[in-house]
């Protein structure tokens, strides 16, 4: 953390549609460690809700425990939010969700509040495709009780003091292709060019989009040895796949070479261009991105990028056919049509 | 990009932008942190060391550094730079003698003449005297001050401070002959001198010769020359309706005294649109709030002799057309117009005059018939003769004649040991940490977003009533803590150890003006384009690393609107980056003797 918050001067500062500066985006001052990966994530998604002209007030912030789980308080301020209880995240975000579908829901956990206490509840929210961008910030240890491993942790992967590590890894972005995720992806803190664009488009996709987004845990596992660390990820980092945002389909005006991008339409008419760095990657095939990953976690390379796309999936709300306007401001006759109206449901089970 | 030289002594020095534009580069944030912690005395002689008249200058300087400073490209208006000075010199320790400089036991036996007593020969009296110099001031006046005495009014320069500060300088064993002026430099050359400096300023007032000029002459008066009369107490009276023919800052002068000496109506005739006054803004702003109105586009055509006394002046109003960069790309006349006066006072500009100074000795003119001077080491062609000040280049101002008057007392000292004056002292650079713990500086690095404070000002009704009542009253206490903390301690440098980083991004996300960015090198243009924000001022540099030992890209800072508030040090987990004192070292001729010393010292060993 810093002794001041960061001061405000904006005579340079742009404005978005709305008129607001980044710095409208942002939240109380963050108390992480100087050289936290999470507040590079925060700094991103402070600049993805900027780019996107959302307006504060209509995002909602989901969080469980952790050092992640801090950072909600950190970016955009004027807005909804629930720091809930430990892995309890992805059940707030569900109802919360059916409550209320105008709200861009933004969930942000760990690799602890996830994969451990939370497993359940994070497969779950994937299975019902709950409409929220949902943010791991994976850092392979628990770095609020000082540095155990996480069920991130790669075999291998060195502490600083004791054991390496000898359990297999949970990595959330194999989970959720097999759990049948709409939108994968995996990023890191240190390369905002790729992450801002995947926030945007996650926070835009309809239905569950996860982005584990490695971001080093700077006081406990960033010493050589550690497979979470900056130098690690720098060294492995392998991106296949770079996902642009663009806010509607006219202001696409970039040429690309024959077959080296694609174009995804979004539910809103925005669209995700998928840029391959890698030839053969498709991201629409979910088994052959389970396959790709699988095959370069073997030579220890961490693949990045928008990995897996579905835009056809239909999402909680839809599954259930939920009305469209959120639940407080329907009229009390339409969300307690009486007794009479239940006795006539039940006739259906007599 | 080549990786940054910050061991250049100038590279960090142009960061600090006031100390960089002032001529005498004072130290500006250092003397600000003094004042801040209540060091008045320290701030003082922090100042006197650099620009000798901190009182006077504190008042009448023409504050080159405050158009520089950074805070004008975060916010709108500079620190007060320019009164907190004067806040050092108006709380300082009534007696300072033991910090001054002293007059020596003996004298080195080595003779200067100095012509004219202001602030550029005072300077070099001020620097060469504690080394034993005999130096001479001859003085036209029966005042010394030159300028500061004779052409800017008590009102604003309250004679005390003058006295004060130039008192520090005789106390030094410099004499002044007043009432002496030099009638011939030929004689001045052949008396016992080892060398000469003319510091005589330019002292001739531009003339407008217009039809009625000579008929009308009691009541047109020479700006400068008006200003001076008034100043020793010849002239104590003016006509109700005045005209001054000009906006520069003599012009302003001329207004506000006038007003002072019993005029009714002043009228400040411009021959051009505001934007092209050479008034500094300050001064209009002083000379309207005393309701001096100033009338734009009138071109003077002539006089208006009735019965043979001035009744007023013929003005063709002119209409001009102006491109996008607001310069002028056609006038035409809008007709003539006469505006009724009683006294005209001619403020158009001044010029260097050297009368006595002979053609036939030796001393080179240009065909400006200014003499050829050296713009290093102020020595004119003629071996031992050094000009400084406005006798030097023509008119500048006074913290200009501070600098000459310095780099001219080491090259006088340099011509009298014999050793060569174009080898000088270079400029240097210490560099300490200014951290003390965990996010802890030696300075208060927290941006405080108070406005400019105003400068309280004697009621109208009060201040006309003597001439010399001064009009600024100096900070309250109230804001001179504001104003100190308004200050961005631009010398205290973010300095970067690219092997440390580990590219978190950690200081570039809190970066509050995101003058930070990791990205590929490339060629200055090209890095332009790739920059967090857009740097829009190409005058600062861009301060680029070593390549980062992850990903070989390089970090990018642009100096342009960092407000130093160790933010990126702050957060930095390695102290890749880190806030540092960057003290220059200005050379004076102080330190060229102590460096000749050890070096002698050296070849003895």
């Amino acid at each position: 953390m810093t002794s001041i918050r960061k001061p405000l001067i904006d005579k340079h500062l742009r404005r978005n549609d709305l008129g607001l500066t980044v710095r409208d985006y942002e939240g109380v001052m963050s108390t992480l460690c100087a050289g936290c990966g999470h507040d590079s994530v925060t700094a991103a998604i402070t600049r993805a809700f900027f780019e996107l002209s959302i307006e504060p007030h209509r995002a909602a912030k989901i969080s469980g425990i952790g050092c992640s789980s801090k950072t909600t308080a950190y970016f955009v301020g004027q807005s909804h939010g629930i720091n809930a209880v430990h892995g309890r995240m992805p059940s707030v975000a569900t109802g919360a969700a059916a409550a209320n579908g105008d709200l861009y829901y933004i969930g942000v956990s760990g690799d602890g509040d996830s994969l451990s206490i939370g497993l359940g509840q994070f497969c779950h929210a994937i299975r019902r495709n709950v409409n929220m961008l949902y943010i791991i910030e994976n850092n392979g240890v628990y770095g609020l009780t000082k540095g155990q491993f996480s069920a991130s942790a790669d075999i291998g992967t060195k502490p600083k003091k004791g054991a390496a590590n000898e359990q297999t890894p949970i990595d959330p972005v194999k989970l959720a292709l097999t759990l049948g995720a709409s939108f994968v992806a995996r990023s890191f803190s240190g390369d905002k060019k790729q992450l801002v664009p995947l926030i945007q488009a996650g926070l835009k996709h309809k239905g569950f989009a996860l982005i584990d987004v490695i971001s080093p845990c700077v006081t406990f596992n960033d010493h050589v040895g550690s497979t979470k660390s900056y130098a690690h990820t720098y060294e492995y980092f392998h991106p296949v796949i770079h996902a642009d945002y663009v806010a509607s389909k006219e202001t696409i005006t970039a040429e690309y070479e024959n077959g080296a991008a694609m174009d995804v339409e979004l539910h809103d008419g925005s669209v995700v261009r998928l840029r391959k760095t890698e030839e053969d990657y498709d991201p629409r095939d979910r088994g052959a991105a389970f396959d790709y990953i699988t095959r370069h976690d073997g030579k220890g390379e961490i693949v990045t990028g928008l990995l897996h796309l579905d835009e056809d999936r239909p999402d909680m709300r839809d599954m259930n056919k939920l009305p469209k306007a959120p639940l407080n401001r329907l009229p009390f006759e339409g969300l307690c049509p009486g007794a009479g109206a239940l006795a006539d449901l039940q006739k259906d089970y007599a | 990009m080549n990786p940054t030289n910050t061991t250049d002594p100038d590279y960090f020095h142009k960061v600090v932008d006031c100390q960089w534009a002032c001529p005498a580069h004072t130290p500006v944030p250092e003397y600000i942190r003094l004042i801040a912690q209540g060091k008045y005395t320290e701030a003082y002689m922090v100042n006197r060391h650099s620009n000798v008249f901190p009182g006077i200058l504190g008042r009448v300087c023409d504050r080159p550094c405050e158009p520089a400073c950074r805070r004008t490209r975060v916010e709108d208006e500079p620190v007060a730079i320019c009164r907190l000075k004067r806040v050092a010199a108006d709380h300082r320790d009534e007696d300072i003698s033991a910090l001054l400089p002293k007059k020596p036991a003996k004298t080195n036996g080595k003779k200067i003449a100095l012509v004219g007593a202001g602030p550029a020969s005072l300077t070099v009296a001020n620097d060469l005297a504690p080394l034993g110099y005999e130096c001479t001031i001859f003085e036209a006046l029966e005042r010394p001050g030159g300028l500061m005495i004779s052409n800017i009014p008590s009102f604003r320069l309250p004679a005390t401070v003058l006295d004060e500060e130039i008192g520090y300088i005789t106390d030094l064993g410099v004499e002044i002959k007043y009432n002496h002026p030099i009638a011939s430099m030929k004689a001045l050359l052949d008396e016992d001198y080892d060398a000469v400096f003319v510091g005589s300023g330019a002292p001739k007032g531009k003339d407008l010769q217009l039809p009625g000029r000579d008929e009308a002459a009691a009541n047109i008066h020479i700006g400068i020359d008006w200003l001076e009369s008034v100043a020793f107490e010849h002239t104590d009276k003016i006509g109700k309706q005045v005209l001054i023919i000009g906006v520069g800052n003599t012009a302003m002068d001329c207004c506000r005294s006038s007003l002072r000496l019993g005029a009714d109506t002043v009228k400040v005739m411009a021959r051009k649109p505001r934007a092209f006054f050479k008034a500094s803004p300050w001064e209009l702003e002083d000379a309207e709030e005393e309701n001096v109105e100033i009338v734009v586009n009138h071109s003077p055509k002539s006089f208006v002799v009735e019965n043979g006394k001035l009744t007023g002046m013929v003005f063709e109003k002119m209409e001009y057309e102006l491109d996008e960069s607001g310069a002028i790309t056609s006038q035409k006349s809008a007709g003539d117009v006469t505006i009724p006066c009683d006294d005209v006072i001619l403020a158009i500009g001044q010029e260097n005059a050297f009368p006595w100074i002979e053609r036939d000795i030796g001393l080179e003119f240009d065909k400006w018939d200014v003499p050829s001077v050296d713009k290093d080491t102020f020595q004119s062609n003629r071996d031992g003769v050094f000009f400084g000040g406005d006798a030097a280049f023509g008119p500048l101002n006074i913290i200009w004649a501070v600098e000459h008057g310095h780099q001219a007392a080491i090259s006088i000292h340099k011509y009298c040991e014999g050793t060569d004056v174009t080898d000088r002292l270079a400029a240097g650079l210490n560099l300490v940490t200014a951290k003390i713990g965990v996010n802890e500086w030696q300075f208060s690095n927290d941006y405080d977003p108070s406005d400019r404070r105003q400068m309280e000002h004697v009621e109208l009704t009060e201040r006309f009533r003597k001439l010399d009542t001064e009009v600024e009253l100096g900070f309250a206490p109230e804001q001179i803590a504001t104003e100190v903390q308004r200050c961005l301690n631009c010398d205290v440098h973010t300095v970067f150890e690219a092997p440390l980083c580990i590219e978190c991004d950690a200081c570039i996300d809190i970066c509050p003006v995101d003058c930070l960015t990791i990205t590929v090198n490339g060629d200055e243009d090209d890095l332009r384009t790739r920059l967090t924000t857009d740097a829009d001022n190409l005058e600062q540099a861009l301060y680029v690393s070593d390549p980062l030992k992850e990903t070989a890209r390089v970090m990018v800072k642009d100096e342009d609107v960092c407000v130093h508030c160790g933010l990126c040090a702050e957060r930095c987990p390695t102290a890749a980056w880190d806030m540092q004192y960057g003290v220059i070292h200005i050379p004076l001729v102080e330190d060229e003797v102590t460096a000749a010393q050890v070096a002698k010292g050296v070849a003895a060993e």
